[in-house]
């Protein structure tokens, strides 16, 4: 008990830290995130010293900070300058559900089908199939996503017509349609992004579980399983497997930044009404509270994902538990 | 220590994954290095619009929508990218490797301090720093791109250098190098450093692939390299209203991306797996 509330001060901490990062950073502009339209001719003098007044641009930088930490305390990210005057907060929100939607499915083919080829190349260690797993896996990695994204567009959805190349929803289709019809659209538009995601970083998992498969195959008991005449699908999936899922854990905290950084390309890429393309839509209008708004969402994920990792590995491994 | 350096280096280049990984950088940098010569300038664009052309004898990779030819912009692009990889990652490293040494020597509060930061700034994605930082330039130049990349990208080395240190200080040698008197420089500089060598260099080499995907989505995003200057990503940006019709523009800038970081990768975990034959 003790361990897990010191762990789980020690993850606010870093949140604040980073928090406290992120605004050094985005105040290191020269002047202010309204500078620039200090060059704007339709705007004067007074009327931009009036926004940074409403913007509090005014204050002091630590006054500045305490405002915005009171603001995001209360779930206050200040207001959207490209989406003016939407709250950083509720864009956010509105967003969230589609990122979470690609994002899991990526993070289920990974941890099924990564799994499964990671487990099949430390049963074949050395042989043709292993190594050309690895450098399969290894390429889909050099891939960029955003032009891999394209490629998929250009083949499956310009050249073959067979799934749509952008948004989630197809417009056509009423809200009020049956909910297999509805589901059915949303999941063909999910198949290009998530594909193109999981291609892209499927080598990792694969990567992480070979390691752990080989690990496990040298152990005692799965030789005492082999020895007491189990079949070699039991001794596989029953013995060394289950032994070789704990390190995927640390796996599922390593992914959380790396999906996220992913989905900034593949979203705007496809049209994804996500984070990512927000994301990028914040990046070119220079959308400084929504960048910050993700950023923060990101860096908390991660913190917690970490945080879920050593809990777990807490809970269901007892030799991390002994001193 | 140098010595075993040496031998790691000739054991990853036996393998054939290092063989190929190497052999491809070596080609690219060639190509980036002479190829100007004998290419049409990347930049030109001639007189009568000629379109995006399909490959032909004259243009092997064919020409974009401004009738630029495609071949000698990504090989251009190999020029801007290998330059932005290699410097950003020697400001990575030396930040990195600095600041790990001082820490991990250090210890007490300083250590504390440093490692809290690199924790929280580890937490936040390099991608969303680095788009924060680029926002600032309008245009951003060269150097400056190449600063920014490296000074995200040193977080994770600072760990790594502090680890062996924190492993090399109970060592005899060190010991034995403190009881003679010698600086806390001394001991950094000619101790530490060359033992710390060997990981820092894998992590170089696989970072640079991570580099060069970085500075290929920031050019993408209009952010990175500008133009003129041809950048893989920048290619891959301008033809992206063109993709059906003349996929080659888009095609080719972007294997170049997954070859070169495919060939870095290679390398980097030869030399890996060389130094250390647990991973393997």
């Amino acid at each position: 008990m003790r361990w897990l509330a010191g762990r789980t001060l020690q993850a606010l901490l870093t949140f604040l830290v980073s928090v406290l990062l992120l605004f050094v950073l985005m105040r290191l502009t020269p002047g202010d995130p309204l500078a620039r339209l200090e060059g704007d001719s339709q705007l004067s003098v007074e009327e931009t010293a009036a926004l940074r007044e409403r913007f509090g641009l005014d204050q002091p930088l630590a006054a500045q900070l305490s405002a915005f930490l009171r603001g995001a305390a209360r779930g206050d990210l200040g207001v959207s300058i490209g989406h003016y005057p939407e709250q950083v907060t509720s864009l956010v929100g509105a967003r969230l559900p589609a990122t979470l939607l690609l994002g899991g499915t990526v993070l289920l083919l990974n941890f099924t089908l990564g799994t499964w080829l990671g487990v099949l190349q430390a049963r074949r260690r050395g042989s043709a199939l292993d190594r050309w797993l690895s450098r399969l896996s290894l390429a889909g990695y050099a891939m960029p996503s955003f032009w891999l994204g394209m490629i998929l567009i250009s083949m499956v959805s310009v050249e073959w017509q067979l799934l749509p190349a952008a948004q989630m929803r197809d417009p056509l289709i009423a809200p009020d349609a049956p909910w297999a019809t509805r589901w059915l659209d949303v999941a063909r538009h999910l198949v290009l992004p998530a594909v193109t995601l999981a291609i892209v970083t499927i080598a990792g998992t694969m990567r992480y579980q070979r390691t752990a498969m080989l690990q496990a195959l040298r152990q005692d008991y799965v030789r005492a399983a082999r020895a007491r005449g189990l079949t070699e699908r039991r001794v596989i999936w029953g013995h060394a497997w289950r032994n070789a899922l704990f390190p995927m854990l640390t796996l599922f905290g390593l992914w959380l930044p790396i999906l996220v950084a992913g989905s900034v390309f593949v979203e705007s890429i496809f049209n994804w009404p996500g984070l990512g393309a927000l994301t990028a839509e914040a990046v070119a209008t220079r959308d400084y509270p929504v960048l910050m708004g993700t950023a923060m969402l990101t860096s908390a994920l991660v913190i917690l994902g970490g945080l879920v990792t050593d809990v777990g590995y807490f809970l269901l491994d007892p030799r991390v538990r002994e001193p | 220590m140098t010595g075993s350096l040496a031998r790691a280096l000739r054991v990853a280049l036996r393998s054939q994954g290092g063989r190929t990984g190497a052999a491809l950088l070596a080609l690219l940098a060639l190509a980036a290095v002479i190829g100007p010569w004998f290419l049409p300038d990347p930049s030109s664009i001639p007189e009568t619009l000629a379109g995006p052309l399909g490959p032909v004898a004259a243009h092997p990779f064919g020409t974009d929508q401004l009738g630029r030819d495609v071949l000698s912009r990504t090989v251009s692009g190999a020029r801007i990218s290998l330059t932005v990889g290699v410097f950003a990652v020697a400001v990575a490293m030396t930040l990195g490797t600095l600041v790990g040494l001082v820490a991990g020597y250090a210890g007490g509060l300083l250590d504390a301090v440093l490692m809290r930061l690199v924790d929280a700034a580890l937490a936040i994605p390099r991608l969303f720093i680095l788009l924060l930082l680029v926002l600032v330039w309008d245009r951003i130049p060269l150097p400056v791109l190449i600063l920014v990349i490296g000074a995200t990208g040193w977080f994770s080395t600072s760990r790594l250098v502090r680890g062996e240190v924190l492993r090399l200080r109970g060592e005899p040698f060190i010991l034995a190098a403190e009881a003679l008197g010698a600086s806390p420089m001394r001991i950094i500089g000619h101790h530490l450093l060359p033992n710390v060598a060997g990981p820092v260099i894998v992590a170089a080499t696989l970072g640079l692939g991570d580099v060069i995907l970085l500075e290929a989505g920031l050019s993408f995003l209009g952010l990175g390299v500008q133009p003129p200057t041809a950048s893989w990503g920048g290619m891959i940006l301008d033809a992206r209203p063109i993709v059906a019709t003349a996929p080659w523009a888009a095609l080719f800038p972007g294997l170049a991306i997954m070859v070169t970081v495919l060939a870095a990768n290679l390398v980097g975990e030869a030399l890996q797996s060389a130094l250390d034959p647990r991973t393997a």
